[in-house]
Protein backbone atom coordinates (compact mmCIF):
# COMPACT_ATOMS: atom_id res chain seq x y z
CA UNK A 1 0.00 0.00 0.00
CA UNK A 2 2.52 2.27 1.10
CA UNK A 3 4.60 1.83 -2.17
CA UNK A 4 1.11 2.12 -4.15
CA UNK A 5 0.94 5.75 -2.36
CA UNK A 6 4.51 6.71 -3.04
CA UNK A 7 4.06 5.75 -7.06
CA UNK A 8 1.10 7.49 -7.26
CA UNK A 9 2.45 10.32 -5.19
CA UNK A 10 6.01 11.09 -7.49
CA UNK A 11 3.24 10.61 -10.73
CA UNK A 12 1.50 13.69 -9.58
CA UNK A 13 5.12 15.78 -8.47
CA UNK A 14 6.07 14.74 -12.18
CA UNK A 15 2.58 15.91 -13.83
CA UNK A 16 2.46 19.09 -11.72
CA UNK A 17 6.14 19.87 -12.77
CA UNK A 18 5.93 18.56 -16.57
CA UNK A 19 2.74 19.96 -17.81
CA UNK A 20 3.90 23.47 -16.50
CA UNK A 21 6.95 23.36 -17.68
CA UNK A 22 5.95 22.25 -20.91
CA UNK A 23 3.40 24.95 -20.76
CA UNK A 24 6.14 27.61 -20.08
CA UNK A 25 8.08 26.42 -23.08
CA UNK A 26 4.78 26.57 -25.41
CA UNK A 27 4.29 30.27 -24.34
CA UNK A 28 8.13 30.62 -25.02
CA UNK A 29 8.01 29.65 -28.49
CA UNK A 30 4.87 30.67 -30.07
CA UNK A 31 6.68 34.06 -29.87
CA UNK A 32 10.03 32.49 -32.24
CA UNK A 33 7.45 30.51 -34.60
CA UNK A 34 5.28 33.71 -34.75
CA UNK A 35 7.70 36.38 -34.90
CA UNK A 36 7.11 37.48 -38.15
CA UNK A 37 3.49 38.12 -37.93
CA UNK A 38 4.34 39.58 -34.30
CA UNK A 39 6.75 42.47 -36.60
CA UNK A 40 4.31 43.36 -39.04
CA UNK A 41 2.11 44.05 -36.13
CA UNK A 42 4.20 45.55 -34.07
CA UNK A 43 7.69 46.41 -35.38
CA UNK A 44 6.77 47.79 -38.49
CA UNK A 45 10.00 47.94 -40.93
CA UNK A 46 9.58 51.74 -41.75
CA UNK A 47 10.05 52.95 -38.06
CA UNK A 48 13.30 52.54 -37.23
CA UNK A 49 13.01 52.82 -33.13
CA UNK A 50 10.34 49.85 -34.23
CA UNK A 51 12.72 47.70 -35.91
CA UNK A 52 15.59 48.60 -32.96
CA UNK A 53 12.90 47.08 -30.36
CA UNK A 54 12.17 43.75 -32.65
CA UNK A 55 15.97 43.25 -32.96
CA UNK A 56 16.52 43.23 -29.25
CA UNK A 57 13.22 41.79 -28.47
CA UNK A 58 14.62 38.94 -30.72
CA UNK A 59 17.98 38.81 -29.09
CA UNK A 60 17.93 39.78 -25.21
CA UNK A 61 14.50 38.67 -24.41
CA UNK A 62 15.71 34.61 -25.97
CA UNK A 63 19.64 34.61 -24.94
CA UNK A 64 20.36 37.55 -22.73
CA UNK A 65 17.82 37.50 -20.20
CA UNK A 66 17.45 33.57 -20.02
CA UNK A 67 20.39 33.51 -18.02
CA UNK A 68 19.31 36.65 -15.63
CA UNK A 69 16.37 34.86 -14.87
CA UNK A 70 18.32 31.80 -13.81
CA UNK A 71 20.50 33.77 -11.68
CA UNK A 72 16.91 36.09 -9.92
CA UNK A 73 14.67 32.87 -9.72
CA UNK A 74 17.76 30.29 -8.82
CA UNK A 75 18.57 32.46 -6.11
CA UNK A 76 14.91 32.72 -4.53
CA UNK A 77 14.56 28.84 -4.58
CA UNK A 78 17.17 28.38 -3.11
CA UNK A 79 16.40 30.84 -0.40
CA UNK A 80 12.35 30.29 -0.38
CA UNK A 81 12.03 26.80 -1.96
CA UNK A 82 11.62 25.55 -4.92
CA UNK A 83 7.60 25.24 -4.97
CA UNK A 84 6.79 28.99 -4.98
CA UNK A 85 9.35 29.71 -6.92
CA UNK A 86 8.42 27.80 -10.18
CA UNK A 87 4.92 28.64 -9.26
CA UNK A 88 6.11 32.36 -9.57
CA UNK A 89 7.68 31.23 -12.90
CA UNK A 90 4.89 30.08 -14.34
CA UNK A 91 2.03 32.87 -13.35
CA UNK A 92 4.58 35.40 -15.33
CA UNK A 93 5.52 33.29 -17.89
CA UNK A 94 1.61 32.68 -18.37
CA UNK A 95 0.59 36.87 -17.10
CA UNK A 96 3.21 37.92 -20.69
CA UNK A 97 1.92 35.73 -22.62
CA UNK A 98 -1.78 36.32 -22.15
CA UNK A 99 -1.12 39.76 -22.34
CA UNK A 100 1.02 39.66 -25.72
CA UNK A 101 -2.28 38.46 -27.18
CA UNK A 102 -3.91 41.31 -26.24
CA UNK A 103 -1.77 44.67 -26.90
CA UNK A 104 -2.85 46.49 -29.67
CA UNK A 105 -1.34 46.67 -33.15
CA UNK A 106 1.13 49.59 -33.93
CA UNK A 107 -1.37 51.11 -35.81
CA UNK A 108 -3.86 51.44 -32.69
CA UNK A 109 -1.60 52.74 -30.31
CA UNK A 110 1.69 53.57 -31.97
CA UNK A 111 5.10 53.23 -30.44
CA UNK A 112 3.37 51.88 -27.27
CA UNK A 113 2.85 48.72 -28.99
CA UNK A 114 6.31 47.62 -29.31
CA UNK A 115 7.62 48.59 -26.01
CA UNK A 116 5.14 46.79 -24.23
CA UNK A 117 5.58 43.52 -26.29
CA UNK A 118 9.67 44.41 -25.92
CA UNK A 119 9.21 44.29 -21.69
CA UNK A 120 6.59 40.65 -22.16
CA UNK A 121 9.15 38.99 -24.55
CA UNK A 122 11.75 40.33 -21.54
CA UNK A 123 9.57 38.59 -18.59
CA UNK A 124 8.69 35.36 -20.47
CA UNK A 125 12.77 35.03 -20.41
CA UNK A 126 12.94 35.96 -17.19
CA UNK A 127 10.84 33.63 -16.26
CA UNK A 128 11.73 30.62 -18.65
CA UNK A 129 15.23 30.88 -16.83
CA UNK A 130 13.64 30.31 -13.83
CA UNK A 131 11.36 27.53 -14.38
CA UNK A 132 13.59 24.88 -16.00
CA UNK A 133 16.20 24.78 -12.99
CA UNK A 134 13.11 24.27 -10.00
CA UNK A 135 11.08 21.89 -12.12
CA UNK A 136 14.03 19.19 -11.99
CA UNK A 137 15.57 19.88 -8.78
CA UNK A 138 11.57 19.71 -7.69
CA UNK A 139 11.73 16.17 -9.25
CA UNK A 140 15.35 15.17 -8.65
CA UNK A 141 14.54 15.35 -5.34
CA UNK A 142 11.64 12.91 -5.15
CA UNK A 143 12.73 10.84 -7.30
CA UNK A 144 14.48 7.72 -5.47
CA UNK A 145 18.45 7.62 -6.17
CA UNK A 146 18.02 4.51 -8.81
CA UNK A 147 15.16 6.33 -10.76
CA UNK A 148 16.62 9.79 -10.65
CA UNK A 149 17.19 9.56 -14.24
CA UNK A 150 13.95 8.05 -15.29
CA UNK A 151 12.09 10.27 -13.94
CA UNK A 152 13.90 13.86 -14.53
CA UNK A 153 14.00 12.68 -18.16
CA UNK A 154 9.74 13.18 -17.82
CA UNK A 155 11.04 16.88 -17.47
CA UNK A 156 13.41 16.91 -20.29
CA UNK A 157 10.63 15.76 -22.39
CA UNK A 158 8.55 18.78 -21.68
CA UNK A 159 11.16 21.27 -24.24
CA UNK A 160 10.33 19.34 -27.27
CA UNK A 161 6.70 18.29 -26.74
CA UNK A 162 6.81 22.61 -25.93
CA UNK A 163 7.53 23.02 -29.61
CA UNK A 164 5.33 20.34 -30.40
CA UNK A 165 2.64 21.69 -28.88
CA UNK A 166 3.05 25.62 -30.27
CA UNK A 167 3.73 24.37 -33.92
CA UNK A 168 0.19 22.30 -33.48
CA UNK A 169 -1.69 25.00 -32.07
CA UNK A 170 0.01 27.29 -35.16
CA UNK A 171 -1.00 24.84 -37.57
CA UNK A 172 -4.55 24.40 -36.66
CA UNK A 173 -5.38 27.68 -35.78
CA UNK A 174 -3.94 28.98 -39.42
CA UNK A 175 -5.91 26.65 -41.47
CA UNK A 176 -9.11 26.92 -39.13
CA UNK A 177 -10.54 30.29 -39.68
CA UNK A 178 -12.01 30.01 -42.97
CA UNK A 179 -13.26 27.21 -45.43
CA UNK A 180 -10.69 28.87 -47.84
CA UNK A 181 -7.08 28.17 -46.71
CA UNK A 182 -5.45 32.04 -48.18
CA UNK A 183 -8.55 33.20 -46.63
CA UNK A 184 -7.95 31.46 -43.69
CA UNK A 185 -4.02 32.90 -43.30
CA UNK A 186 -5.02 36.24 -44.13
CA UNK A 187 -7.23 35.90 -41.13
CA UNK A 188 -4.38 34.36 -39.06
CA UNK A 189 -1.94 36.76 -40.01
CA UNK A 190 -4.22 39.88 -38.96
CA UNK A 191 -5.94 38.21 -35.57
CA UNK A 192 -6.14 34.95 -35.81
CA UNK A 193 -2.42 35.16 -34.14
CA UNK A 194 -3.46 35.98 -31.04
CA UNK A 195 -5.36 32.92 -30.46
CA UNK A 196 -2.41 30.36 -29.65
CA UNK A 197 -1.42 33.20 -26.89
CA UNK A 198 -4.83 33.88 -25.18
CA UNK A 199 -4.99 29.83 -25.15
CA UNK A 200 -2.22 29.74 -22.93
CA UNK A 201 -4.48 30.92 -20.26
CA UNK A 202 -5.97 27.88 -20.02
CA UNK A 203 -3.02 25.60 -19.82
CA UNK A 204 -1.58 27.96 -17.40
CA UNK A 205 -4.35 28.67 -15.11
CA UNK A 206 -4.88 24.64 -14.60
CA UNK A 207 -1.21 24.14 -13.92
CA UNK A 208 -0.92 26.75 -11.44
CA UNK A 209 -3.76 25.17 -9.95
CA UNK A 210 -2.22 21.47 -9.89
CA UNK A 211 0.97 23.22 -8.40
CA UNK A 212 -0.57 24.84 -5.84
CA UNK A 213 -1.54 21.37 -4.86
CA UNK A 214 1.99 20.41 -4.28
CA UNK A 215 4.23 20.35 -1.27
CA UNK A 216 7.44 21.31 -0.92
CA UNK A 217 10.49 19.54 -1.76
CA UNK A 218 11.21 16.95 1.04
CA UNK A 219 15.25 17.79 0.63
CA UNK A 220 14.44 21.87 0.60
CA UNK A 221 12.23 21.43 3.05
CA UNK A 222 14.72 19.28 5.56
CA UNK A 223 17.50 21.84 4.85
CA UNK A 224 15.11 24.80 6.09
CA UNK A 225 13.88 22.54 9.13
CA UNK A 226 16.92 22.33 9.80
CA UNK A 227 18.26 26.00 9.58
CA UNK A 228 21.10 24.72 6.72
CA UNK A 229 19.43 26.83 3.59
CA UNK A 230 21.96 29.02 2.13
CA UNK A 231 22.35 32.51 3.09
CA UNK A 232 23.80 33.96 0.07
CA UNK A 233 23.24 31.17 -3.03
CA UNK A 234 24.88 33.52 -5.01
CA UNK A 235 27.67 33.93 -3.61
CA UNK A 236 28.07 30.45 -2.51
CA UNK A 237 27.49 29.29 -6.24
CA UNK A 238 29.89 31.20 -7.83
CA UNK A 239 32.61 32.76 -5.69
CA UNK A 240 33.26 28.89 -3.80
CA UNK A 241 35.97 27.85 -6.04
CA UNK A 242 35.23 24.06 -5.64
CA UNK A 243 31.82 25.07 -6.94
CA UNK A 244 32.39 27.47 -9.39
CA UNK A 245 34.80 24.67 -11.20
CA UNK A 246 31.83 22.39 -11.69
CA UNK A 247 29.57 24.87 -12.64
CA UNK A 248 32.45 25.48 -15.12
CA UNK A 249 32.19 21.96 -15.60
CA UNK A 250 28.65 21.51 -15.93
CA UNK A 251 28.57 24.56 -19.01
CA UNK A 252 31.90 23.30 -21.03
CA UNK A 253 31.57 19.91 -20.15
CA UNK A 254 27.92 19.13 -21.07
CA UNK A 255 25.27 21.78 -21.41
CA UNK A 256 26.97 24.15 -24.00
CA UNK A 257 27.13 20.53 -26.11
CA UNK A 258 23.71 19.76 -25.34
CA UNK A 259 22.07 23.31 -25.63
CA UNK A 260 23.50 23.66 -29.39
CA UNK A 261 22.46 19.70 -30.72
CA UNK A 262 19.17 20.53 -29.31
CA UNK A 263 18.91 23.93 -31.22
CA UNK A 264 20.04 22.51 -35.19
CA UNK A 265 18.20 19.74 -34.61
CA UNK A 266 14.36 21.17 -33.67
CA UNK A 267 15.15 24.97 -34.91
CA UNK A 268 17.63 25.29 -37.18
CA UNK A 269 16.84 22.05 -39.32
CA UNK A 270 13.55 24.06 -39.70
CA UNK A 271 15.37 27.49 -40.92
CA UNK A 272 17.32 25.24 -42.88
CA UNK A 273 14.07 23.42 -44.98
CA UNK A 274 12.11 26.92 -45.44
CA UNK A 275 15.42 29.10 -46.43
CA UNK A 276 17.62 26.93 -47.95
CA UNK A 277 15.71 23.85 -49.33
CA UNK A 278 12.72 26.45 -50.03
CA UNK A 279 10.86 23.58 -48.45
CA UNK A 280 6.63 24.36 -48.03
CA UNK A 281 5.78 26.24 -44.68
CA UNK A 282 3.59 23.82 -43.75
CA UNK A 283 5.34 20.83 -44.59
CA UNK A 284 8.49 21.76 -42.81
CA UNK A 285 6.40 22.30 -39.49
CA UNK A 286 5.17 19.06 -39.94
CA UNK A 287 7.71 17.41 -40.73
CA UNK A 288 9.14 18.57 -37.34
CA UNK A 289 5.81 17.59 -35.88
CA UNK A 290 6.36 13.66 -37.03
CA UNK A 291 9.95 13.76 -36.09
CA UNK A 292 9.68 14.91 -32.01
CA UNK A 293 6.38 12.61 -31.53
CA UNK A 294 8.53 9.39 -32.91
CA UNK A 295 12.02 10.75 -30.80
CA UNK A 296 10.39 12.00 -28.09
CA UNK A 297 9.95 8.25 -26.12
CA UNK A 298 13.61 7.89 -26.33
CA UNK A 299 14.35 10.82 -23.77
CA UNK A 300 12.33 8.78 -21.27
CA UNK A 301 14.40 5.49 -22.84
CA UNK A 302 17.68 7.60 -22.16
CA UNK A 303 16.65 8.93 -19.23
CA UNK A 304 16.24 5.04 -17.83
CA UNK A 305 19.33 4.13 -19.08
CA UNK A 306 21.14 6.64 -17.85
CA UNK A 307 20.20 5.20 -14.29
CA UNK A 308 22.15 1.82 -15.02
CA UNK A 309 24.84 2.72 -17.29
CA UNK A 310 25.45 6.16 -16.16
CA UNK A 311 24.86 9.78 -17.54
CA UNK A 312 28.04 10.87 -19.20
CA UNK A 313 28.68 8.24 -22.16
CA UNK A 314 24.64 8.96 -23.50
CA UNK A 315 24.86 12.16 -23.57
CA UNK A 316 28.95 12.34 -25.11
CA UNK A 317 27.94 9.43 -27.61
CA UNK A 318 25.18 11.86 -28.91
CA UNK A 319 27.26 14.44 -29.25
CA UNK A 320 29.49 12.70 -31.12
CA UNK A 321 26.90 11.09 -33.63
CA UNK A 322 25.34 15.22 -34.22
CA UNK A 323 29.67 16.08 -34.79
CA UNK A 324 30.41 13.41 -37.10
CA UNK A 325 26.77 13.67 -38.84
CA UNK A 326 25.30 16.22 -39.00
CA UNK A 327 26.70 17.65 -42.23
CA UNK A 328 25.81 14.10 -44.53
CA UNK A 329 22.28 14.86 -43.00
CA UNK A 330 22.03 18.07 -43.72
CA UNK A 331 23.58 17.02 -47.41
CA UNK A 332 20.50 14.28 -47.75
CA UNK A 333 18.20 17.82 -47.19
CA UNK A 334 19.19 19.57 -49.61
CA UNK A 335 19.75 16.53 -52.55
CA UNK A 336 16.32 15.25 -51.34
CA UNK A 337 14.31 18.46 -52.18
CA UNK A 338 16.87 19.56 -55.01
CA UNK A 339 14.81 20.17 -58.21
CA UNK A 340 17.46 20.28 -60.74
CA UNK A 341 18.03 16.85 -60.21
CA UNK A 342 14.25 15.46 -61.14
CA UNK A 343 13.03 14.86 -64.04
CA UNK A 344 9.70 17.86 -64.76
CA UNK A 345 6.61 17.18 -66.54
CA UNK A 346 6.51 20.04 -68.53
CA UNK A 347 3.22 19.70 -70.00
CA UNK A 348 2.03 20.27 -66.86
CA UNK A 349 3.80 23.52 -66.25
CA UNK A 350 1.38 26.60 -65.25
CA UNK A 351 1.54 30.05 -64.98
CA UNK A 352 -1.13 32.27 -63.91
CA UNK A 353 -0.89 36.15 -63.94
CA UNK A 354 -2.99 38.00 -61.88
CA UNK A 355 -2.78 42.55 -61.73
CA UNK A 356 -3.85 43.96 -59.14
CA UNK A 357 -4.44 48.40 -59.02
CA UNK A 358 -2.86 50.15 -56.14
CA UNK A 359 -4.78 52.40 -53.94
CA UNK A 360 -3.88 55.87 -54.63
CA UNK A 361 -2.09 55.19 -57.82
CA UNK A 362 -2.43 54.26 -61.25
CA UNK A 363 0.59 51.70 -60.49
CA UNK A 364 -0.62 48.04 -60.89
CA UNK A 365 0.89 44.98 -58.63
CA UNK A 366 1.67 41.85 -61.10
CA UNK A 367 2.40 38.65 -59.58
CA UNK A 368 2.89 35.49 -61.49
CA UNK A 369 2.83 32.42 -60.10
CA UNK A 370 4.64 29.29 -62.16
CA UNK A 371 4.10 25.99 -61.01
CA UNK A 372 6.21 22.96 -62.23
CA UNK A 373 5.47 19.60 -61.57
CA UNK A 374 7.87 16.65 -61.55
CA UNK A 375 7.42 12.95 -62.41
CA UNK A 376 8.15 11.84 -58.16
CA UNK A 377 5.48 14.08 -57.40
CA UNK A 378 7.29 16.78 -56.03
CA UNK A 379 5.86 20.27 -56.66
CA UNK A 380 8.24 24.27 -57.09
CA UNK A 381 5.75 27.42 -57.19
CA UNK A 382 7.67 30.18 -58.07
CA UNK A 383 6.07 33.83 -57.16
CA UNK A 384 6.98 36.68 -58.82
CA UNK A 385 5.86 40.31 -57.53
CA UNK A 386 6.55 43.38 -58.89
CA UNK A 387 5.23 46.74 -59.61
CA UNK A 388 4.06 48.21 -62.92
CA UNK A 389 4.34 51.81 -62.72
CA UNK A 390 2.39 53.86 -64.38
CA UNK A 391 5.28 56.40 -65.43
CA UNK A 392 6.91 55.42 -68.15
CA UNK A 393 10.56 53.81 -67.63
CA UNK A 394 9.96 53.30 -64.20
CA UNK A 395 10.65 49.42 -63.56
CA UNK A 396 10.56 47.63 -60.50
CA UNK A 397 14.35 47.04 -59.78
CA UNK A 398 14.46 43.98 -57.69
CA UNK A 399 10.84 42.24 -58.19
CA UNK A 400 10.18 40.06 -55.03
CA UNK A 401 10.67 36.17 -55.65
CA UNK A 402 9.33 33.43 -53.32
CA UNK A 403 10.06 29.94 -53.81
CA UNK A 404 8.14 26.50 -51.91
CA UNK A 405 8.14 23.35 -52.64
CA UNK A 406 6.06 20.44 -52.01
CA UNK A 407 7.30 17.07 -51.33
CA UNK A 408 6.03 14.00 -52.65
CA UNK A 409 4.88 11.34 -49.95
CA UNK A 410 8.07 9.39 -50.77
CA UNK A 411 10.63 12.08 -49.98
CA UNK A 412 8.68 13.89 -47.20
CA UNK A 413 8.83 10.43 -45.19
CA UNK A 414 12.41 10.41 -45.80
CA UNK A 415 13.08 13.86 -44.38
CA UNK A 416 10.97 13.09 -41.52
CA UNK A 417 13.24 10.35 -40.87
CA UNK A 418 16.54 12.41 -41.16
CA UNK A 419 15.05 14.75 -38.73
CA UNK A 420 14.21 12.29 -36.26
CA UNK A 421 17.51 10.84 -36.17
CA UNK A 422 19.08 14.33 -35.35
CA UNK A 423 16.28 14.55 -32.61
CA UNK A 424 17.14 11.07 -31.85
CA UNK A 425 20.50 12.81 -30.73
CA UNK A 426 19.01 15.69 -28.83
CA UNK A 427 17.11 13.03 -26.79
CA UNK A 428 20.77 11.17 -26.23
CA UNK A 429 22.19 14.51 -24.76
CA UNK A 430 19.22 16.08 -23.20
CA UNK A 431 17.29 13.10 -21.62
CA UNK A 432 19.90 12.01 -18.54
CA UNK A 433 21.59 15.84 -18.42
CA UNK A 434 18.52 16.74 -15.38
CA UNK A 435 19.69 14.28 -13.02
CA UNK A 436 23.50 14.75 -14.28
CA UNK A 437 23.13 18.52 -12.81
CA UNK A 438 21.50 18.01 -9.89
CA UNK A 439 23.41 15.56 -8.36
CA UNK A 440 26.84 17.91 -9.33
CA UNK A 441 25.22 20.05 -6.98
CA UNK A 442 24.45 20.56 -3.61
CA UNK A 443 20.67 20.92 -2.23
CA UNK A 444 21.62 24.18 -0.35
CA UNK A 445 22.55 26.01 -3.68
CA UNK A 446 21.14 23.54 -6.32
CA UNK A 447 18.56 25.23 -8.32
CA UNK A 448 21.40 28.29 -8.67
CA UNK A 449 24.12 26.33 -9.85
CA UNK A 450 22.41 24.39 -12.09
CA UNK A 451 20.22 26.82 -13.84
CA UNK A 452 23.04 29.32 -14.61
CA UNK A 453 25.08 26.60 -16.90
CA UNK A 454 21.62 25.31 -18.17
CA UNK A 455 20.63 28.75 -19.52
CA UNK A 456 24.32 29.46 -20.72
CA UNK A 457 24.26 26.57 -22.44
CA UNK A 458 20.96 26.28 -23.60
CA UNK A 459 19.27 30.61 -24.04
CA UNK A 460 23.04 31.47 -25.41
CA UNK A 461 25.11 28.41 -26.90
CA UNK A 462 21.91 26.89 -28.14
CA UNK A 463 19.25 29.74 -28.82
CA UNK A 464 22.07 31.69 -31.02
CA UNK A 465 22.42 28.63 -33.26
CA UNK A 466 20.12 29.54 -35.66
CA UNK A 467 21.73 33.08 -35.98
CA UNK A 468 24.99 32.10 -36.17
CA UNK A 469 24.67 29.15 -38.79
CA UNK A 470 22.58 31.82 -40.56
CA UNK A 471 25.12 34.56 -40.35
CA UNK A 472 28.27 32.20 -41.48
CA UNK A 473 25.90 30.95 -44.54
CA UNK A 474 25.62 35.16 -45.39
CA UNK A 475 29.47 35.48 -44.85
CA UNK A 476 30.71 32.37 -46.30
CA UNK A 477 28.11 31.87 -49.35
CA UNK A 478 30.35 29.21 -51.02
CA UNK A 479 29.07 26.44 -48.63
CA UNK A 480 25.56 25.99 -48.11
CA UNK A 481 26.41 23.56 -44.81
CA UNK A 482 28.33 26.29 -43.24
CA UNK A 483 26.29 27.31 -40.87
CA UNK A 484 26.76 23.79 -39.28
CA UNK A 485 30.71 24.56 -38.26
CA UNK A 486 28.99 26.84 -35.45
CA UNK A 487 27.75 23.44 -33.92
CA UNK A 488 30.37 21.06 -34.79
CA UNK A 489 33.27 23.29 -33.24
CA UNK A 490 31.07 23.85 -30.39
CA UNK A 491 29.79 20.25 -29.82
CA UNK A 492 33.24 19.44 -30.32
CA UNK A 493 34.96 21.12 -27.62
CA UNK A 494 32.17 20.07 -25.26
CA UNK A 495 32.52 16.26 -26.06
CA UNK A 496 36.53 16.78 -25.64
CA UNK A 497 36.31 18.66 -21.88
CA UNK A 498 32.91 16.33 -21.38
CA UNK A 499 34.78 13.31 -21.95
CA UNK A 500 37.91 14.66 -20.43
CA UNK A 501 36.50 16.03 -16.93
CA UNK A 502 32.89 14.68 -16.15
CA UNK A 503 32.98 11.37 -14.51
CA UNK A 504 30.42 8.77 -14.96
CA UNK A 505 29.57 7.77 -11.25
CA UNK A 506 26.23 8.37 -10.64
CA UNK A 507 25.77 10.36 -7.31
CA UNK A 508 23.22 8.12 -5.35
CA UNK A 509 23.22 10.90 -2.47
CA UNK A 510 22.19 14.53 -3.59
CA UNK A 511 20.95 15.28 -0.17
CA UNK A 512 23.60 16.90 1.22
CA UNK B 1 45.15 10.53 -17.30
CA UNK B 2 45.77 13.15 -14.79
CA UNK B 3 48.36 14.82 -16.71
CA UNK B 4 46.32 15.01 -19.83
CA UNK B 5 43.60 16.72 -17.85
CA UNK B 6 46.33 19.45 -16.81
CA UNK B 7 48.00 20.08 -20.37
CA UNK B 8 45.07 20.15 -21.98
CA UNK B 9 44.27 23.40 -19.45
CA UNK B 10 46.82 25.09 -21.77
CA UNK B 11 44.25 25.11 -24.82
CA UNK B 12 41.31 25.73 -22.89
CA UNK B 13 43.19 28.81 -21.68
CA UNK B 14 44.43 29.77 -25.09
CA UNK B 15 41.38 29.34 -26.66
CA UNK B 16 39.86 32.16 -24.54
CA UNK B 17 41.86 35.27 -26.14
CA UNK B 18 41.50 33.23 -29.47
CA UNK B 19 37.79 33.27 -29.75
CA UNK B 20 37.56 36.99 -28.74
CA UNK B 21 40.03 37.79 -31.57
CA UNK B 22 38.01 36.06 -33.98
CA UNK B 23 34.35 37.35 -32.76
CA UNK B 24 36.01 40.94 -32.08
CA UNK B 25 37.39 41.18 -35.56
CA UNK B 26 34.49 39.43 -37.13
CA UNK B 27 32.18 42.03 -35.40
CA UNK B 28 34.68 44.54 -36.78
CA UNK B 29 34.31 43.53 -40.07
CA UNK B 30 30.41 42.87 -40.88
CA UNK B 31 29.59 45.85 -39.34
CA UNK B 32 31.81 47.43 -41.83
CA UNK B 33 30.41 45.72 -44.47
CA UNK B 34 26.86 46.59 -43.73
CA UNK B 35 26.34 49.37 -41.05
CA UNK B 36 22.86 49.13 -40.69
CA UNK B 37 21.54 48.96 -36.89
CA UNK B 38 20.45 45.77 -36.57
CA UNK B 39 24.32 44.61 -37.66
CA UNK B 40 25.36 46.96 -35.23
CA UNK B 41 23.33 45.21 -32.10
CA UNK B 42 22.95 41.65 -33.30
CA UNK B 43 27.35 41.72 -33.27
CA UNK B 44 27.41 44.44 -30.21
CA UNK B 45 24.87 41.43 -28.59
CA UNK B 46 27.54 38.60 -29.73
CA UNK B 47 30.41 40.61 -28.62
CA UNK B 48 29.01 41.44 -25.05
CA UNK B 49 27.93 37.86 -24.17
CA UNK B 50 30.63 35.97 -25.59
CA UNK B 51 33.05 37.91 -23.69
CA UNK B 52 32.47 37.14 -20.36
CA UNK B 53 32.03 33.04 -21.71
CA UNK B 54 35.56 32.99 -23.39
CA UNK B 55 37.25 34.62 -19.81
CA UNK B 56 34.65 31.78 -18.65
CA UNK B 57 36.55 29.19 -20.48
CA UNK B 58 40.58 30.68 -19.58
CA UNK B 59 39.51 30.21 -15.86
CA UNK B 60 38.10 26.34 -16.35
CA UNK B 61 41.64 26.43 -18.13
CA UNK B 62 43.44 27.70 -15.58
CA UNK B 63 41.58 25.11 -12.99
CA UNK B 64 42.66 22.06 -15.09
CA UNK B 65 45.86 23.02 -14.83
CA UNK B 66 46.31 23.31 -11.83
CA UNK B 67 44.70 20.22 -10.79
CA UNK B 68 41.54 20.60 -9.64
CA UNK B 69 39.61 18.42 -11.91
CA UNK B 70 41.76 15.73 -9.91
CA UNK B 71 39.11 15.44 -7.71
CA UNK B 72 35.57 16.49 -7.85
CA UNK B 73 33.79 17.46 -4.66
CA UNK B 74 31.72 14.41 -3.13
CA UNK B 75 29.13 16.29 -0.84
CA UNK B 76 28.55 20.18 0.31
CA UNK B 77 31.22 20.30 3.28
CA UNK B 78 33.90 20.01 0.46
CA UNK B 79 32.62 23.92 -1.25
CA UNK B 80 33.03 25.59 2.26
CA UNK B 81 36.33 26.95 1.28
Amino acid sequence: MNQTNEAFSIRKVIAASSVGTLIEWYDFYIFGSLATVIASQFFPKENPTAALLSTLATFAAGFVVRPFGALVFGRLGDLIGRKYTFLLTLIIMGGSTFAIGLVPGYAQIGFFAPVIILILRLLQGLALGGEYGGAATYVAEHSPAEKRGYLTSWIQTTATLGLFLSLGIILITRHGLDEDLTRSISKFNDWGWRIPFLFSVILVAISVYIRLKMKESPLFARIKSEGKISKNPLKESFSHRSNLKMVLLALFGATMGQGVVWYTSQFYVMTFMESTCKLDFDQTRTIIIWAILFATPFFVLFGKWSDRVGRKWIMMAGLLLAIVTYRPLFGKLISITDTQAKTEIAEKKQIKNSFQILDNSNDTLHTKTTTQFFTDGTSLTETKTDTLYSTPGKVTLKPEIKTSKVLDTGNYWKIIGIVFIMIFYVTMVYGPIAAFLVELFPTKIRYTSMSLPYHIGNGIFGGLTPFIATLLSTIYTGDKLVGLYYTIIVAGICFLIGTLYITNKIDKDVSD
Amino acid sequence: MDSIKKAAGIIWILLGPLSIYYLVKTAAGEIAKKPVIDTRIQWIVFVVIFIPIAIGIMIFGYYALKGEYKHLPKNSAEIED
